[in-house]
């Protein structure tokens, strides 16, 4: 950390400051409260007609989320700095942290400790306090949902890797690289469900002998094959689905990759040709082991995404016909089945999958001389 | 600025400029037919499904259902043949003109919150000294590795029993949680280089910390706040699962991920009014990746981190 500074100013109580900083504080949360108060209320804009009524209110909450963090910091501010000089130099640096922290504990630290906690509690009468995880590991459908998820962690960031690696390298001996590369990174801000609904498209099925709509099945009539199925048939489904997320997070590999491709000292790679080494070669034994440490942040931080991933599977199957994940599975026992037990076990589940992860790509970076 | 606070990002080389500029000053000598094929097949394999989607947007009820999308390109400039009705049918019968407001709602201050609350903190952890200074920062980096899961069902049941399911201000503080660690982390590494000399400076012209913090280590992180905020807001944007559990699809508050995975339910077959809505959700994302994509790119880079 580095050192701290503090201005060396003498002051002393100004009683009628303090006063008015508190009588303000007070305002601006009244203020704040009754904002709030308005946007939930079902009557008090429905005077102005649906269409105008909503945008005042779209203009009223974005002003008070806006606006209103930021009077909260310069009212408390205000106030602390009115006070005596010691008592203000111990009390600031809270007024800087404390929100944040304030913040994570709520909704962070605090539910995770009690998710924690009600898994092993919430139990059904007379079971042993590790019911929820001998469920999850014994129920058919759990099952189902974590064998899903290896095939996932090892297919998803597998391919994204390859074909950002692919891609990257390429595109490095193009002349309009800048150009081809957005047509990659393009699906990276589309969300899960914006792109289940874009292949759900891609994927669409008619029945044999009518045109087909989706441009996959188009392909395989027009090469004189059965439509398929893509998002119902038993295995296909799942690496039907898998491909969507390479599709979105190849982006994210080329990135990276091309970035690092770029740093490989062309010295390095001169050497190379000069003892001999061929194109590809030269990008096998010298390119790909400079890279490594790219190439791991790429598929741990893509990995810990797909054990993650929820909406890409709810908006196209929500878990039929043998899909299901981790992440959908514990969204359905907490919305659908309200069975919160199950849904707390396989969110630490979940936790303990990414906390490995987490650890090779934390370890890795510093590695690199990069982060904390 | 300081090539010390340039380089607190993940991936150094890539931080430097656009990362989707080419990179090499030097001529490249003609590529071989192969490489530009390859480059190709795989760019338009890319495309193909997000310029569908699109096309069929575009096209009547009557027409998606009964021929491919790719059949408009046999008479591409046929005007006759688009239509904009099915935007106008999403964004009035089907509501997701109010989808669009919330979405706009929920994301402003969800991006604007968090920035500012780990923007002090981030100051507070670099530049104050407290008791726990340590303790509480290593804390709060190591709740990076918590999946937002593991806090949604505790959440959810205090949010039932204050009745703040289904308001604005429990999802911006939703958000708000779950990006702060990130957020933190990231302008941590940034402010935390800012040379030390500005700060003994503005003391000695009688700034107080707070206005040093505003007019001084604002406008220096800019980089860093501008990465993090684009970064969070396209997370918000994009989200589906934090605004399911804590707004619902109440059309008052739904925002449009969740309206449009409402209407596969409800217009499953229905692919003229999908398609359009999937853009509607598809075009800020789009519009703020084009006209950003610097910061965009940087953002990406550094939230590489976020477990």
């Amino acid at each position: 950390l580095s050192e701290a500074l503090e201005p060396r100013a003498q002051k002393k109580t100004n009683l009628p400051a303090v006063l008015r900083d508190v009588l303000i504080a007070v305002g601006v949360f009244i203020l704040i409260w009754l904002a709030l108060r308005l946007l939930r209320s079902e009557t008090a804009l429905a005077g102005l007609g649906p269409f105008v009524g909503k945008l005042v209110q779209a203009l009223v909450a974005v002003v008070v989320g806006v606006v209103g963090i930021w009077a909260l910091f310069i009212v408390v501010n205000s106030l602390v700095e009115h006070l005596p000089a010691r008592t203000t130099a111990a009390l600031r640096p809270f007024v800087f942290v404390l929100p944040a922290i304030a913040v994570v504990s709520l909704y962070l630290v605090f539910p995770a400790v009690g998710t924690i906690i009600q898994s092993f509690t919430e139990v059904p009468e007379g079971e042993g306090f590790l019911y929820n995880y001998i469920q999850a590991f014994s129920d058919p459908k759990l099952q189902l949902a974590l064998r899903n998820n290896a095939i996932w962690l090892v297919l998803a960031p597998a391919g994204a890797l390859l074909i950002g690696l692919t891609f990257a390298a390429l595109v490095d001996r193009i002349k309009r690289e800048a150009l081809a590369k957005i047509f990659i990174f393009l699906p990276l801000c589309i969300s899960g469900a914006g792109a289940a609904v874009i292949w759900r498209f891609v994927y669409e099925w008619r029945p044999p002998g009518t045109p087909q709509i989706g441009v996959l099945n188009a392909v395989v009539t027009a090469f004189g094959g059965e439509p398929i199925p893509w998002l119902q048939e038993i295995p296909t489904n799942t690496l039907a689905l898998i491909v969507v997320m390479i599709w979105l997070q190849a982006g994210f590999a080329m990135v990276i990759l091309s970035a690092a491709i770029k740093g490989v000292p062309t010295e390095m790679i001169e050497a190379a040709r000069i003892d001999g080494a061929g194109e590809l070669q030269t990008f096998l034994r010298v390119v790909i082991p400079s890279i490594r440490g790219s190439m791991i942040t790429v598929f741990t931080t893509i990995a810990i995404a797909v054990l993650k991933v929820f909406d890409i599977v709810y908006v196209t199957t929500n878990g039929n016909f043998d899909t299901d994940v981790i992440a959908n599975r514990m969204f359905n026992e907490m919305f659908r089945f309200r069975t919160f037990g199950f849904a707390t076990a396989l969110s630490v589940i979940l936790f303990l999958a990414v906390v490995p992860i987490m650890v090779i790509n934390v370890r890795n970076l510093r590695r690199q001389g990069i982060g904390t | 600025m300081t090539a010390e606070a340039t380089e607190a990002f993940p991936v150094r080389a890539a931080d430097q400029t656009s990362v989707l500029a080419a990179g090499k000053p030097e001529k490249k000598e003609s590529s071989s037919w192969l490489v530009r094929s390859l480059v190709l097949i795989i760019a338009v394999a890319w495309t193909v499904p997000t310029a569908g989607l699109l096309i069929s947007s575009l096209r009547t009820e009557a027409s998606v259902s009964s021929t491919g999308w790719w059949t408009v390109f046999a008479h591409p400039f046929e005007f006759t043949q688009y239509t904009l009705g099915n935007y106008e049918r999403v964004l009035t019968a089907e509501g997701l003109f109010d989808a669009f407001l919330n979405s706009l709602i929920v994301t402003i201050p969800a991006t604007v919150i968090p920035i500012t609350l780990a923007a002090f903190a981030a100051y507070g952890f670099a530049w104050t000294k407290f008791r726990g200074r340590s303790f509480l920062f290593a804390m709060v980096v190591g709740l990076l590795v918590i999946p937002l899961q593991m806090s949604l069902v505790p959440l959810l049941r205090v949010y039932g029993s204050l009745d703040l399911v289904g308001s604005f201000v429990g999802v911006w503080l939703a958000h708000t949680g779950f990006g702060l660690p990130l957020a933190i982390y990231l302008l941590y590494n940034y402010i935390s280089q800012l040379p030390k000399d500005i700060f003994e400076s503005a003391y000695i012209d009688g700034a107080t910390p707070f206005t040093a913090f505003t007019r001084l280590v604002l406008p220096l992180s800019f980089p860093a706040l501008a990465s993090f905020a684009i970064f969070q807001f396209l997370w918000v944007w994009n989200d589906l699962l934090v605004s399911l559990v804590f707004l619902g699809t109440n059309p008052d508050v739904a925002v449009l991920t969740a309206r449009v995975s409402q209407l596969i339910g409800s217009r499953g077959a229905a692919w003229h009014l999908l398609t359009a809505g999937a853009f509607i959700s598809m075009v800020i994302p789009l519009i703020v990746f084009l006209s950003l994509q610097r910061f965009f790119v940087r953002g990406l880079l550094a939230g590489s981190v976020k477990g």
